[in-house]
């Protein structure tokens, strides 16, 4: 039996019912199962719908993970689980799962943070990450730039959106532009087929005067609305709307944010790393723009590959790795969910 | 054989541990504490406590029963998801008994069980003799069809006396007894039927709606 503990994690945040095994830094085994078909007619996530889909997928997840790690439960030396931040009734469903586990099996249980997690899985993929970093969260709940001096210990934001997060705005531009939910890969497909510099939508919060309050925010609410004024007047005069460059000029809107805002973060902390998480950045562009700019300035760009940068169990596992063995203490049982926990807090 | 008790579906949270024979059911240990919004924090250390007052390991366990509901969703699924989680650790079959019948099964004659489904709602069952006979159900206490019930058990029968009009003893449990739960499972239990998955009774749609058209910005 190897030394390394052996942690498994569980994901129930949003709409993804997740498991993943890892030891080390290596995963061993995952298993997915998504709500999302059952919510697609809805437009967006119904949280009452994730978290009866959650209650039915546990189990067979679980087993999935199980063997496809090819150890049983008895093997597993650590349970972690997102406590929050997320749906509230989603994040019970992981969390009464994981208690279950833990009580049975007799292990500890790690209650972690699901914004930590997106940057901690990167280590299932590039190895131990170098402190600091800045991470670049961004998902269909999330926009964030943090920074991470100590991933077991907390993570600082340095800001956030005051409004969308990156993920709803393609989701809700991909609406207006009639693509299926969730809209974000079906942009980044469009978007390939256009051009990024035909329009020029917004980028919020980048003025002069943005530069001293909301230096690190972001705001992509204008944004969307504007895209829906340009093709609601494309609309009016009786002209075709042209989806894929509207696509492309939208996404190099976020794009340009995005990696304008983590690039001066790690200069004004003068930080060589940038890890980027979450569902956007599976983006094709957004990797290739980061990387461009970072490049300048010999800043090491760090993504993990697209299946690991949506919500998933591996990276609640790879967190709950990098905590055990930094020899953080188990949260206790009568753990919380709780939906909006902060970034400040890892383990609940 | 020892078996785990657990009822989330009402403000009642409820973890036992019960002895299952061919002679009976007996209650080791239990603890239920009332809050309907601590579920999520409750259910594993009162379970936890159970087990060490009665001195057993979970790996002794040989089946877990728990209330299917109906009641309210996010605390029902806290019991129904600890219990499966842990059968399916432990490798043991899991039972789901209706929670209304944790209430209904020792009343003699025919009565009425509610429990408190919010939003003015109650969830309901009529017994005769113990054995549910109609329900569950979920319906405004207005609209509930009592039958030939003479009396109402439950948390929902002791808040809506006034609508139901019938009389609730003062000495029954207002919430679902770990005990009757255990007991209704022992058959199954002692005669190794296989387990089932544990499915709440929701007995509500989800609350959704579908977006209507695209909403115009200007
Ligand atoms: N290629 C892509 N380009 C842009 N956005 C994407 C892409 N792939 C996924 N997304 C977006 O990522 C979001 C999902 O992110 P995820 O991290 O899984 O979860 P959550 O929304 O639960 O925080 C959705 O809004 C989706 O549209």
């Amino acid at each position: 039996m190897s030394s390394v503990p052996l942690v498994l994690g569980i994901e129930t945040s949003c709409d993804e019912t997740g498991v993943g095994i890892v030891r080390g830094h290596t995963l061993l085994g995952e298993s997915l199962a998504s709500s999302v078909d059952e919510h697609a007619r809805f437009g967006g996530v119904v949280p009452e719908v994730a978290s009866r889909a959650h209650l039915e997928a546990m189990v067979p997840t679980m087993q999935r993970a199980l063997d496809q790690a090819g150890v049983t439960l008895a093997d597993i030396d650590a349970i972690a689980v997102t406590a929050g931040p997320g749906l509230a009734g989603a994040l019970l469903v992981g969390v009464a799962a994981a208690k279950g586990y833990a009580l049975a099996a007799e292990k500890p249980i790690y209650g972690v943070n699901h914004l930590a997690a997106h940057v901690a899985v990167d280590t299932l993929e590039h190895g131990p990450l170098p402190e600091p970093a800045i991470a670049l969260l961004v998902s269909g709940g999330h926009s964030s730039l943090l920074l991470v001096e100590d991933l077991a210990r907390g993570v600082q934001p340095l800001g956030a959106t005051i409004d969308d997060a990156a993920g709803e705005a393609f989701d809700k531009v991909a609406r207006l532009l009639g693509l299926p939910f969730p809209g974000g890969p079906w942009i980044d497909k469009a978007a390939r087929e256009g051009d990024g510099a035909s329009i020029t939508f917004p980028r919020g919060l980048t003025g002069p005067r943005d530069q001293a309050e909301h230096r690190f925010d972001f705001s992509f609410s204008g944004l969307k609305t504007a895209v829906a004024r340009w093709v609601e007047a494309r609309e009016r005069d009786g002209e075709r709307v042209p989806v894929n460059d509207v696509a492309a000029s939208f996404q190099e809107a976020v794009c340009d944010v995005l990696t304008a805002k983590a690039i001066a973060a790690c200069r004004d902390r003068g930080v060589d790393t940038l890890v980027i998480g979450g569902g956007v950045a599976a983006n094709s562009r957004l990797r290739v723009l980061a990387e461009e700019r970072a490049a300048k300035y010999g800043i090491a760009v760090r993504v993990p590959r697209p299946k690991l940068c949506t919500d998933n169990g591996a990276m609640v596992a790879a967190l709950g790795s990098h905590l055990v063995a930094a020899g953080v203490a188990p949260s206790r049982l009568d753990l919380p969910a709780d939906s909006a926990m902060p970034l400040t807090s890892v383990v609940a | 054989m020892l078996v785990l008790v657990v009822d989330t579906a009402t403000p009642a949270i409820t973890a036992a541990l019960a002895e299952v024979t061919e002679e009976g059911t007996r209650v080791l240990a239990e603890r239920v504490t009332v809050d309907g919004k601590a579920h999520g924090e409750r259910l594993a250390p009162q379970i936890e406590a159970a087990l060490t007052e009665a001195g057993v390991k979970p790996r002794d366990l040989a089946a877990i029963v728990a209330g299917t509901g109906p009641g309210p969703f996010t605390g029902l699924r806290v019991g129904l998801m600890t219990a499966a989680a842990m059968g399916n650790a432990l490798g043991v079959p899991t039972y789901g008994v209706c929670s209304l019948d944790g209430l209904g099964a020792p009343l003699s004659g025919h009565a009425l069980v509610a429990t408190d489904a919010r939003r003015k709602e109650v969830y309901w069952a009529v017994y005769a003799d113990g054995v549910r006979v109609d329900g569950p159900h979920v319906d405004r206490p207005a609209e509930v069809s009592p039958g030939a019930a003479t009396t109402a058990v439950g948390q929902g029968a002791l808040v809506y006396a006034d609508v139901l009009g019938l009389p609730v003893p003062p000495d029954e449990p207002i919430y679902p007894s770990a005990f009757e739960l255990a007991r209704l499972a022992a058959p199954r239990i002692l005669s190794g039927e296989p387990g089932e998955r544990l499915v709440p009774l929701y007995l509500r749609r989800p609350d959704a709606v579908e977006p209507g058209a695209r909403k115009h910005v200007s």
